[in-house]
C-alpha cells in the first residue's frame, strides 16, 4: 500500500489545431500541450507547479481534476482514472481554478456553501465545523453578500473555502493569488501555511508568483514545454542552476589590488572603487572567505549579502529550456 | 421570481406562440380542403400533438443549447468539477418556467383537435394519447441533446441544433405525405421524426398510411424513442470525452 495520492507516468495531451490557409483550405497540426510527464505525488505534500505561460499547468490540472482526457500515459489520482471515475474522483478533490468561479455569480455566499454541501452530501455536522473553521481562518464576514459583489480578495477567500468544504483529499489551486493585492495574498498565504501543516490534505499550487512557492512548498516541479525540467526542492534548483549571491563591499578607500578568488567576479564599482558589488558562487569559495580577503585588503566599513532571487533562476531555467 | 411583471408578459407572449401557428394552419385549409391527403382536424391534431411532445422536451431539456457557451467559455471546468452528472448540472442550470405556458397551450390545442376530429376513443386509443406525447418529447429530447453536443466538436455550431429541433417541430407539424421523397426519407425515418406525430396520429384515426406502412408502425412510437434516447446519451458521452477547455 502506497500513499500516493497522484501518479502519473508519460502522461501526454495533444490538441488538434487547424488553421486557415487561403479562403477555404485549412491545414490541421498538432500541438503537445503536455508531452510525457512522470510525477508522484504523496499524501500531505505541498508541491509547487510552475512553468511559464503555455507551459502545460493547466491542461495537467485538468487532466488530474478529469476535465481533460490525456492522450496518452498512465495517471491515477486517488486511486481512480480521472475521466472515467470523474464523479467518484470529484467527491474527493477540490479544485479552484483562479479564474473561473465555482461559486453561484447570483447567490448569497451562504447559499453557495449550502448548495456545495448537497452537491458533495456533507454530513450536516462536517460542513458547519468546517465552515466555522474557514470563516475563522479566513475571516469570511461577508456571508450574506451575493457573489457577484465581492471583491476579487473575498471571492477567492470564498472560492478556497468551496474547494474544501468537502474535505477532499487533494486540493488543486490553480493561480490562487493571482490579482490579489498584498494583504489578500498573505491571508491566503496564512490559511495555505495552516493547511499545509495539518498535513492532511495534499496541495498542488500553480503560480506565477514565487513568493507562494517560496513560502509555502517544499517541493517544486518546473515544467516548460510540456516536460518537467525540474523536480526538488528550492534549494536543489539553486544549486543546479548555479545561482549566485550578490555581495555588496563598503569600504573606507579603495582595494589597492583587486580580489582574486575562485567564483567571484566583480559586477560593479561605484564611488571610485569605495563600493563593490560582486557576484559570488557559493559552492567555489564560502562568503566568509569573501569577506575576511575584503577585510585583509582594506577597511571593510559595510556588507551586505543577497540571496539569489528565485525569479532570476527561473528566468534563466525557461531561457534555457525555449 | 425576482421579476414578476416580465415573467408574466413571458408567459403571455411563450403562450401566444403556438396560437399564432395554429392560425397558420387554418389559414392553409381556408384554400384547400386536404393537405397531403389529410383533412383540417386530421392534421389539428398532428399538430397538436407535435407542439405538445415539442413544448415538453423544450421544458425539460432546452436547456442544454446553452452547452455552446458553456464549452466556448470554459464554464465547463466547473461543471466537470462537480460529483454530478454533467447533463442532468447543465439542464438544471435554470428551469424555465415561462415555457411551461407553452405546454398548456400545447395541450389545449391538442384536446380540442382530438374532440373535432373523427376519433372512435377506445381504451387503446386513450393510452397512446398519453403515450405518444410523452414518447415524441423523449425523441424530441434526444435530438435536442445529441445536436447540442455537436459543439464539443464544433464550437461555432450555431444554428445547426436549431435546424433539426425547431425545424423537427415544423415538420411533425403536417403528415409526411406532403414531403418530397429525399427529405422525408431523412426527417421522417432518418431521424425518426414520422413516430412523432405522423404514426399516432393514424392510429387515433384508425386510418392505413397512404405510404403503405404497415399498421403496427401507427403504435411504435414508444419503441423508437428509448433508443433514441441511448443513441443520445452515448453521443452525449463522446462529446464530454471530447472536451477540450480553454487557455488559462
Amino acid at each position: 500500500m502506497t500513499s500516493l495520492v497522484i501518479e502519473a507516468r508519460g502522461l501526454r495531451r495533444d490538441f488538434a489545431i487547424s488553421k486557415r490557409i487561403g479562403r477555404f483550405r485549412r491545414q490541421r497540426s498538432v500541438v503537445t500541450a503536455v508531452d510525457g510527464i512522470d510525477l508522484q505525488i504523496e499524501a500531505g505534500e505541498m508541491l509547487g507547479y510552475l512553468g511559464p505561460n503555455g507551459a502545460g499547468k493547466s491542461t495537467t490540472i485538468k487532466m488530474f481534476t478529469g476535465v481533460l482526457r490525456p492522450t496518452a500515459g498512465h495517471l491515477r489520482v486517488c486511486g481512480l482514472v480521472p475521466v472515467t471515475q470523474r464523479r467518484q474522483l470529484a467527491r474527493q478533490i477540490g479544485v479552484v481554478f483562479g479564474q473561473r468561479s465555482q461559486l453561484w455569480w447570483d447567490l448569497p455566499l451562504r447559499d453557495s456553501f449550502e448548495l456545495a454541501r448537497h452537491i458533495w452530501r456533507v454530513p450536516p455536522a462536517d460542513h458547519a465545523a468546517r465552515l466555522a473553521r474557514f470563516v475563522r481562518e479566513l475571516d469570511l464576514s461577508f456571508l450574506d453578500t451575493p457573489v457577484r459583489q465581492l471583491s476579487l480578495g473575498q471571492r477567492m477567500r470564498a472560492e478556497l473555502t468551496i474547494a474544501l468544504l468537502h474535505g477532499p483529499r487533494v486540493v488543486f489551486l490553480d493561480e490562487p493569488t493571482i490579482g490579489l493585492d498584498v494583504l489578500s495574498k498573505q491571508a491566503v498565504r496564512a490559511f495555505l501555511t495552516e493547511l499545509r501543516d495539518r498535513g492532511d490534505t495534499t496541495v498542488v499550487l500553480t503560480t506565477h508568483d514565487l513568493s507562494d512557492i517560496e513560502r509555502l512548498c517544499r517541493r517544486l516541479v518546473v515544467i516548460d514545454h510540456g516536460r518537467v525540467v525540474h523536480d526538488g526542492t528550492l534549494e536543489s534548483l539553486h544549486a543546479r542552476y548555479g545561482s549566485r549571491r550578490a555581495v555588496v563591499a563598503t569600504l573606507e578607500e579603495p582595494l589597492a589590488e583587486p580580489v582574486r578568488l575562485p567564483g567571484v567576479d566583480l559586477v560593479q564599482s561605484s564611488a571610485d572603487g569605495r563600493v563593490l558589488t560582486f557576484s559570488l558562487d557559493g559552492s567555489r569559495t564560502p562568503a566568509g572567505q569573501l569577506v575576511a580577503t575584503l577585510a585583509a585588503l582594506g577597511s571593510l566599513r559595510d556588507i551586505s549579502i543577497a540571496e539569489p532571487a528565485i525569479e532570476d533562476v527561473i528566468a534563466r531555467l525557461y531561457a534555457g529550456t525555449a | 421570481m425576482a421579476y414578476r411583471a416580465s415573467f408574466a408578459i413571458d408567459l403571455a407572449v411563450n403562450a401566444f406562440v403556438p396560437l399564432l401557428d395554429v392560425a397558420t394552419v387554418i389559414v392553409l385549409f381556408q384554400v384547400t380542403p386536404d393537405i397531403g391527403g389529410f383533412g383540417a382536424d386530421e392534421v389539428l391534431v398532428m399538430f397538436g400533438l407535435s407542439a405538445l411532445c415539442f413544448a415538453l422536451a423544450d421544458v425539460a431539456v432546452g436547456q442544454i443549447e446553452k452547452i455552446r457557451i458553456f464549452v466556448r467559455t470554459g464554464l465547463m471546468d466547473a461543471v466537470l468539477a462537480r460529483p454530478l452528472s454533467a447533463l442532468g448540472q447543465l439542464l438544471c442550470a435554470d428551469l424555465p418556467l415561462r415555457k411551461v405556458s407553452r405546454v398548456a397551450v400545447a395541450f389545449v390545442i391538442l384536446v380540442v383537435a382530438v374532440a373535432r376530429a373523427p376519433i372512435e376513443l377506445t381504451p387503446a386509443r386513450l393510452a397512446l394519447l398519453i403515450v405518444a406525447p410523452v414518447a415524441g418529447a423523449v425523441l424530441f429530447g434526444a435530438i435536442f441533446v445529441a445536436t447540442a453536443t455537436v459543439a464539443f466538436w464544433w464550437i461555432d455550431s450555431g444554428e445547426f441544433a436549431n435546424a433539426l429541433t425547431y425545424g423537427g417541430r415544423d415538420f411533425t407539424s403536417f403528415p409526411v405525405t406532403v414531403y418530397g421523397r429525399v427529405f422525408r426519407y431523412l426527417f421522417a425515418y432518418g431521424l425518426g421524426f414520422a413516430f412523432v406525430s405522423y404514426y399516432p396520429t393514424l392510429a387515433l384515426l384508425g386510418r392505413s398510411d397512404p405510404l403503405g406502412a404497415p399498421a403496427v408502425l401507427a403504435w411504435s412510437s414508444p419503441v423508437v424513442a428509448v433508443p433514441a434516447a441511448l443513441v443520445a446519451s452515448v453521443i452525449w458521452r463522446f462529446g464530454v470525452r471530447r472536451y477540450r477547455s480553454t487557455g488559462s
